[in-house]
C-alpha cells in the first residue's frame, strides 16, 4: 500500500510530502509519526510541503492536528516550503494553523527544530560574528 | 416622411452655419475644439442624418439605416469625454440642432399647419434620440476611463521592494480593498518564495483610513506569509491610526508593528543577527583624499 515515508535523523523526523494527499493516506502519516516519536523520542519533526499544490481544509487540518499530536509527545513540528497558493488557500479557508512552526526551507526549519532541541539562540551569535 | 429629409438637406448648408452660430453661444468649446474640426463634424452628421431619415425613417433609430449616424455620433461623444467636455457640452451638441432644423421646416410649410406640426414633431423625436446615443456613449467612454484606470492603479502601487538579503519591504500606498489584498498577498508571498526572504515589512504611511476590513485584510496576508514560514512587521503607523485601531477594536497583539520603517528594519535586521554600526573611519578617508591632492 502506498504511504508517505517517515525518515529519521538524529532526534529529529523528516517527512516529504510529494504525492497528492489522499485521506487515508493522511491518516495512516499520522499513526506513524506518532509511533515513530513514541520509538524512537524524537523531539522534532519536520515536515515538508513543498510538493504540495493542491490543499483543503482536511490535508490543514491534519498538518495541525500532527503538530498537536506530536507537542503531546513531547516533539516540535515545523512545517516548511509552502507554496504561496497553499498558503492563500489556508488562508481563505480560516485555516492559520496556529501553534504550528514554519519555515521557508528545510534547511531553515532544520536549524529551527536543532536551535529549539540544543541551546536556544545559538545560531544567531554566529551568524552576527560572520556578518 | 421625406418631407424632413428633404428639408435638412435643401438648407444644409444654412441649417449647419446656423448650427454652429448657435452652439458658439451656448456650449462651443473654442479651448478644445477647433472650427474647421466642428464644421466637419456638423456636416458629416447632417448628411448621415438625412442618410438615415430616407432608409429607415424618422423614428426608428436604432435601424441598420442609422448605423453610420449612430457610429459617428458615438466617435465623437466618445472623443469629446476624452477631451474633457462635460455631458452637458456633448448633449447640446445635438440639441442645439433643434432650432435651425424647426426654422427650416417653418419656411418650408408654413401654409400647412399640420404638415408643419407633424414635421417638427418628428424632428424633436428623433433629435432627442440621436441626444440619448451622444449621452450614452459619453458615459460608456468615461466608464472605460475609470475601469482603465483603476486597473493601471492596481499593477502601479504594489512593488515589492527588498532592503537586504532576506529582509522585503511592501510599502502599500492607497486604500486596500479585497481586490488590491489579493494583488498585494500574491506579490508579497512570490516575493518570499522567490528571494527566500525570512522577514517582511509592510508599511502601511500611505494608507489613508485603516478600518477593520482593512486590518482583516493585513492580518490575512500577514497569517499567508506566516504560514510559508516568513516573519511580518508592520511598519508607518501614523498617530491617528493608531488611535483608530485601539477605537475599532482591533486586535494587532500577535503581529509586530513599529512606527517608523526604519524601526521596523533595524528589527528585522536584529532578529536575522546583524547590526549596524557606525564606521570611526571617514576621518581617516578625508586625510587620504586631501594627501592624494597635495601630491
Amino acid at each position: 500500500m502506498e504511504r508517505i515515508p517517515v525518515l529519521r535523523m538524529g532526534p529529529l523526523l523528516l517527512i516529504t510530502i510529494q504525492v497528492d494527499m489522499h485521506d487515508k493516506l493522511a491518516l495512516q502519516l499520522q499513526d506513524d509519526v506518532t509511533r515513530h516519536i513514541s520509538d524512537f523520542g524524537s523531539t522534532g519533526v519536520l515536515i515538508d510541503i513543498s510538493s504540495l499544490e493542491i490543499v483543503d481544509s482536511f490535508i490543514g487540518r491534519m498538518l495541525a492536528n500532527i503538530a498537536a499530536m506530536s507537542r503531546v509527545l513531547g516533539a516540535d513540528t515545523v512545517v516548511v516550503g509552502m507554496q504561496p497558493a497553499v498558503a492563500i488557500t489556508l488562508v481563505e479557508l480560516g485555516m492559520s494553523l496556529p501553534g504550528v512552526r514554519t519555515a521557508l526551507s528545510v534547511e531553515a526549519g532544520m536549524e529551527l527544530l536543532m536551535g529549539a532541541v540544543a541551546e536556544p539562540r545559538h545560531g544567531a551569535d554566529n551568524e552576527r560574528s560572520q556578518a | 416622411m421625406n418631407d424632413l429629409a428633404e428639408i435638412i438637406s435643401q438648407n444644409a448648408e444654412l441649417i449647419q452655419k446656423q448650427w454652429i452660430a448657435g452652439m458658439a453661444k451656448s456650449v462651443q468649446r473654442s479651448d478644445l475644439i477647433s472650427k474647421a474640426e466642428l464644421d466637419e463634424q456638423s456636416r458629416a452628421i447632417l448628411d448621415a442624418i438625412v442618410a438615415g431619415i430616407k432608409t429607415d425613417g424618422p423614428t426608428n433609430v436604432s435601424g441598420r439605416g442609422w448605423d453610420s449616424a449612430r457610429e459617428l455620433l458615438r466617435e465623437i461623444s466618445g472623443s469629446r469625454a476624452r477631451q474633457g467636455f462635460s455631458q452637458i457640452d456633448v448633449a447640446t451638441f445635438i440639441l442645439s440642432l433643434k432650432q435651425p432644423v424647426f426654422s427650416g421646416i417653418r419656411t418650408a410649410m408654413a401654409k400647412n399647419q399640420d404638415r408643419l406640426f407633424e414635421t417638427i414633431w418628428a424632428a424633436t423625436e428623433l433629435l432627442d434620440r440621436l441626444a440619448l446615443v451622444t449621452t450614452e456613449a459619453y458615459t460608456t467612454t468615461r466608464e472605460e476611463l475609470i475601469t482603465r484606470q483603476q486597473q493601471e492603479l492596481l499593477e502601479l502601487s504594489t512593488p515589492v521592494v527588498k532592503l537586504w538579503d532576506g529582509i522585503l519591504a511592501l510599502p502599500i500606498i492607497g486604500t486596500l480593498d479585497s481586490a488590491r489584498t489579493q494583488v498585494v498577498m500574491e506579490n508579497l508571498l512570490q516575493s518570499v518564495v522567490a528571494t527566500n526572504s525570512k522577514y517582511a515589512i509592510i508599511d502601511i504611511t500611505g494608507v489613508p483610513t485603516v478600518d477593520t476590513l482593512v486590518a482583516q485584510h493585513l492580518l490575512k496576508t500577514i497569517t499567508a506569509a506566516r504560514l510559508m514560514g516568513a516573519e511580518c512587521i508592520i511598519s508607518g503607523i501614523r498617530p491617528q491610526i493608531a488611535q483608530t485601531i485601539v477605537h475599532l477594536g482591533i486586535n494587532l497583539e500577535d503581529v509586530v508593528t513599529k512606527a517608523k520603517l526604519s524601526d521596523a528594519f533595524a528589527l528585522a535586521l536584529q532578529r536575522s543577527g546583524r547590526a549596524v554600526v557606525r564606521q570611526t573611519a571617514p576621518v581617516n578617508a578625508l586625510n587620504n583624499v586631501f594627501v592624494k591632492r597635495e601630491d
